[in-house]
């Protein structure tokens, strides 16, 4: 994977913010955090898949995937993260490589793909992905990007991300590490404000960052960008402006957080807009961070009235669901990084949390699930399905919530089941996204379906 | 007859095509008790896996060999062992399908060498079935990759039989037919006192039915037992262009005539298999199939009106391509424009004036002006885009229900097919529908009775210049 790969895989691994790095040897360290994945025993995607998620919420970009078809072709279009706007990254490019280049190297095409590219479409800038194949080939893809960019006039972004890297979540940070290099900081905004904050790692899945802005816009922030979620090319190059971040979605994008507070000194938090409770603290902390970064403190009373109001209509909005969802069971399988956060939002509304799965969630993360369980033993490290379907079919809980790929454990014991994952059609963030959370959890659990679909047939029953 | 051009483009936009491997997968899904796995790193595996539970709305059982750069490298020897063997203690499949990707290809892994060492050194394995299928991602499409593994399986499998067992078929279906489509032949195969035996076989794996256990590997489809029956068999049926290799091979191999159905939408598609089965078996064509055949003339005839003249755009790969813009032309429909994913001999065939091997960008483009837009879910943007109806065809449909019970073979399938393409063209009617606006008389005829009006009736002369304003 050349040189260049090399030294940001050791960059990226020894990231300082990230707490499971810290505790290793230096030769650990090295090693990275993607430990050897066991073959025949893996699950998840690669780290070009990780770097598209982070970057492709960019909307006005075109997103150009170096590579042969099976890695676009098989996965394109297939995420919810919305756009208020331009519709250019939901166009699948792709090199599409043949037999042909892979003997003589696909720079040349990926080079005529950017052209092609930006005569048809002219995008403010253009993303390129390298992948495995190009990538063990050869393929330069820093290189041709340069060319390109100084051929055409335009920023052509090289993302050096491939597959076979590691995982998901290496790729979220070889993603925003190309941000850094070269968008990051590349222009500047009409004017700034007191008030700009960036919002790092959130992707506005089915529209949740608007679900939040309105809150923002009642304080008076201004969101000067969103990383990357419904992000225009130009607010990410201007963000270094800012005046202070909140960072979501735990480590997925630790590094452009801590760099950006290295480089331009805008302090940031993590936070959470999942549950009330954690949508007031992240609110609280956006005001007190801008305080210290010298805006008016007027915007703390501000916050504080917003936050009384919108807790109270969301509370009394919830009052009806509390009784009909005491008590009620549910088993949390999602990939780690928002299970504090999702435990601490059903726990508001009397939901009984009987297992959340850690498999993903670093140690920090561990803790804070403790620190809102009590209970160390809900964790559940790595359940296989064959176990999740066992505990539901014998009714050890009423729901499951998870990702897309395991709701078939949920729905074969013929047990409720809700989206919680990248591919949900619904949004959850903010107050509103709680409401909405609670309400898709009652509908799911009180359908009548459930007992419809329960019956046995009348013929077994008389076997019986 | 059609031209057949192939898109020269550097870049790929909004791909229709999808990779070998993942078709090769597709295939391993049809095969009970088995462990699908593609040989390369996690993400090829990981996304085919989702693309294929976004289809059915089904577990699917796939795994990787989980290749890095540095095993890549070394060669894949040690990640296909630790892997057949992870996968035999797990989930104790009766076989173990791998396919191989892009990268372990660039490489060049011997995986058929890497398979017989893992048997001399483990004798443990041998209770399961190991079956490979060389499938590059850049190389090829999706049913390249079906017809391929499924060759595997043959070779793997399949063995000359010195007695033949009377009134037992092959049944090879091209990966263009749904589990909903396997189960309809079954019944017609059935009805005719034949037996089938089916490779793969998706209706009993993936027709999204309930079951009492949770498994880890596939559930259903055709068992080892039934592949090694199939060299038995009095006949092949095969079903698709993209078979041929498949049924060649059984003949090669154990001497079965076959014959091929390059479609089984249409009515006279169905008549020549319905005869043939008839021929075959020396049972004359049951009652219920000369009903529905009867019935799928009147739903043509009443059909008819509004297919005529009406220009469709189709995307698919090449076998379903020719199926449906077969069966379109046949009603009457302008296949005014053709894009597919790879090589095949049905694309000079095409009832159109060309086919392009190209993309959905490309399609989108010549669909301008079109009635219809007919390909699988990625469509829906460019159908948004251009204005009109999108009939949703092949694989990945996401974005509707029932992908895997859409039915489109025999005489009830092609109906179906039929009423459902029918009901949007009458959807749209209203869009066409006339306004006091609709027929307005050209400027020349109007001049031409204002001049005339001069002299005679006034209040003509007065009409003549109001519409002239
Ligand atoms: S693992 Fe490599 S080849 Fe497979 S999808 Fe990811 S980048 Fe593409």
């Amino acid at each position: 994977m050349g040189a260049p790969l090399n030294e940001k895989l050791q960059d990226v691994f020894s990231e300082p913010g990230c707490d499971k790095n810290q505790g290793k040897s230096d030769k650990e360290r090295k090693k990275g955090c993607t430990k050897q994945l066991s073959p025949g025993a893996a699950a998840g995607g690669c780290a070009f898949d990780g770097a598209k998620i982070a970057l492709q919420p960019i909307v006005d970009v075109a997103h150009l995937v170096h590579g042969p078809i099976a890695c676009e072709g098989n996965s394109w279009d297939n995420r919810h993260a919305l756009s208020s706007g331009a519709t250019t990254y939901r166009t699948g490019f792709t090199t599409d490589i043949s037999e042909l280049d892979v003997i003589y190297g696909g720079e040349k095409r990926l080079y005529k793909a950017i052209k092609e590219i930006i005569d048809k479409y002219d995008p403010p800038a253009v993303f390129v992905y390298q992948t495995c194949v190009t990538a063990l080939i050869g393929d330069d893809i820093e290189v041709v990007c340069k060319a390109a960019a100084k051929k055409f006039g335009k920023p052509v972004i090289p993302v050096n991300s491939p597959g076979f890297a590691g995982v998901k979540n290496l790729g979220n940070k070889l993603g925003g590490e190309a941000l850094l290099d070269y968008v990051i900081g590349t222009a500047e905004p009409e004017y700034t404000t007191p008030y700009d904050i960036n919002i790092i790692g959130e992707y506005n899945l089915s529209g949740e960052l608007w679900q939040v802005k309105p809150l923002l816009d009642a304080m008076g922030v201004r969101v000067l960008a969103c990383i990357s979620g419904d992000a225009r090319y130009q607010e990410v190059a201007y963000s270094h402006r800012a005046k202070a971040a909140m960072m979501v979605c735990s480590k997925a994008m630790i590094n452009i957080s801590r760099k950006m507070e290295e480089r331009y000194g805008i302090p940031f938090f993590e936070g959470s807009f999942y549950g009330i409770g954690d949508v007031s603290d992240s609110l609280r902390e956006i005001a007190r961070l801008l305080v210290q970064q010298g805006a008016p403190d007027d915007i703390i009373a501000r916050t504080e009235a917003l936050i009384a109001a919108e807790e109270a209509r969301a509370w009394a909005r919830l009052e009806p669901y509390k009784a009909r969802l005491k008590g009620k069971r549910v088993l949390l399988i999602t990939g780690g990084v928002k299970s504090w956060s999702v435990v601490a939002a059903l726990q508001e509304v009397g939901i009984e949390i009987v297992g959340t799965s850690v498999k993903k969630s670093t140690k920090e993360d561990k803790e804070k699930i403790k620190e809102i369980m009590g209970d160390e033993a809900h964790m559940i490290d790595d359940m296989p399905p064959r176990e999740m379907y066992k505990m539901l079919k014998e009714a050890r809980a009423d729901i499951m919530l998870s990702g897309g790929r395991s709701q078939f454990v949920a729905l074969k014991a013929k047990m409720p089941w809700l989206d919680i994952n990248q591919e949900r059609h619904h949004a959850f963030a903010g107050y509103e996204g709680m409401v909405k959370l609670v309400q898709e959890l009652d509908k799911t659990l009180y359908n009548p379906v459930w007992d419809q679909v329960r019956l046995p047939a009348p013929w077994d029953v008389a076997a019986a | 007859m059609a031209t057949v051009k192939t898109q020269f483009k550097a870049a790929a936009v909004n791909p229709l095509k999808m990779s070998q491997p993942l078709g090769a997968a597709y295939a391993f899904m049809g095969m009970h008790r088995c462990m699908p796995v593609m040989h390369g790193s996690q993400g090829c595996t990981s996304f085919g896996l989702v693309l294929l539970v976004r289809h059915f709305r089904e577990a699917i059982p796939l795994q990787t060999t989980a290749m890095n750069e540095a095993t890549t490298v070394m060669g894949g020897f040690d990640n296909i062992e630790k892997a057949i063997l992870n996968i035999r203690e797990r989930a104790k499949p009766d076989l173990i399908a791998i396919c191989s990707t892009g990268l372990t290809e660039t490489k060049g892994d011997d995986v058929d060498g890497y398979l017989q060492l893992v048997r001399q050194r483990h004798p443990e394995v041998a209770d399961t079935a190991l079956v490979y299928v060389s499938t590059p991602d850049y190389v090829g499409a999706f049913q390249d990759g079906w017809a391929k593994a499924v060759s595997a399986f043959i070779k793997a499998l399949v063995s000359p039989v010195a007695e033949r067992t009377p009134g037992q078929i092959n049944i090879l279906p091209g990966c263009h037919l749904t589990p909903a489509d396997i189960e309809e032949l079954r019944e017609i195969v059935l009805s005719f006192g034949l037996t089938p035996l089916f490779l793969p076989d998706l209706s009993r794996s993936l027709d999204g039915h309930m079951s009492d256990a949770f498994s880890p590997t596939t559930m259903g489809g055709t068992t080892l037992a039934e592949v090694r029956e199939m060299g038995a068999s009095v006949a092949s049926i095969a079903i698709g262009e993209q078979m041929r290799p498949c049924a060649e091979l059984l003949r090669e191999r154990a001497g079965i005539p076959y014959t091929l159905f390059d479609r089984l939408t249409g009515l006279e598609a169905n008549d020549r298999l319905l005869a043939h089965l008839s021929a075959l078996s020396g049972v004359s064509v049951p009652q219920k199939w000369r009903r529905q055949r009867s019935q799928l003339q009147d739903a043509m005839l009443d059909a008819h009106f509004f297919f005529s003249g009406k220009r469709v755009a189709l995307g698919a790969e090449p076998d379903l391509l020719w199926a449906l813009a077969s069966m379109l032309s046949e009603m009457g429909c302008e296949i005014a424009s053709a894009v597919t994913t790879t090589h095949s001999p049905l694309l000079e065939r095409m009832p159109s004036a060309e086919v392009l091997i190209g993309d959905l960008e490309d399609l989108e483009k010549s669909a301008a002006g079109c009635d219809l837009l007919v390909t699988h879910s990625h469509g829906r943007q460019a159908a948004e885009r251009l204005h009109i109806s999108h009939y949703r065809a092949g694989l990945p449909m996401f974005d509707r229900l029932g992908a895997g019970h859409k039915l489109m073979v025999g005489y009830r399938g092609t109906r179906e097919v039929i009423f459902e393409v029918g009901n949007m063209f009458l959807a749209d009617l209203h869009h066409h529908h006339g306004t006091p606006q609709s027929w307005p008389l050209p400027e020349a005829t109007l001049k031409a009775v204002a001049d005339a009006g001069v002299k005679g009736n006034p209040s003509a002369t007065a009409a003549a210049t109001l519409s002239l304003q």
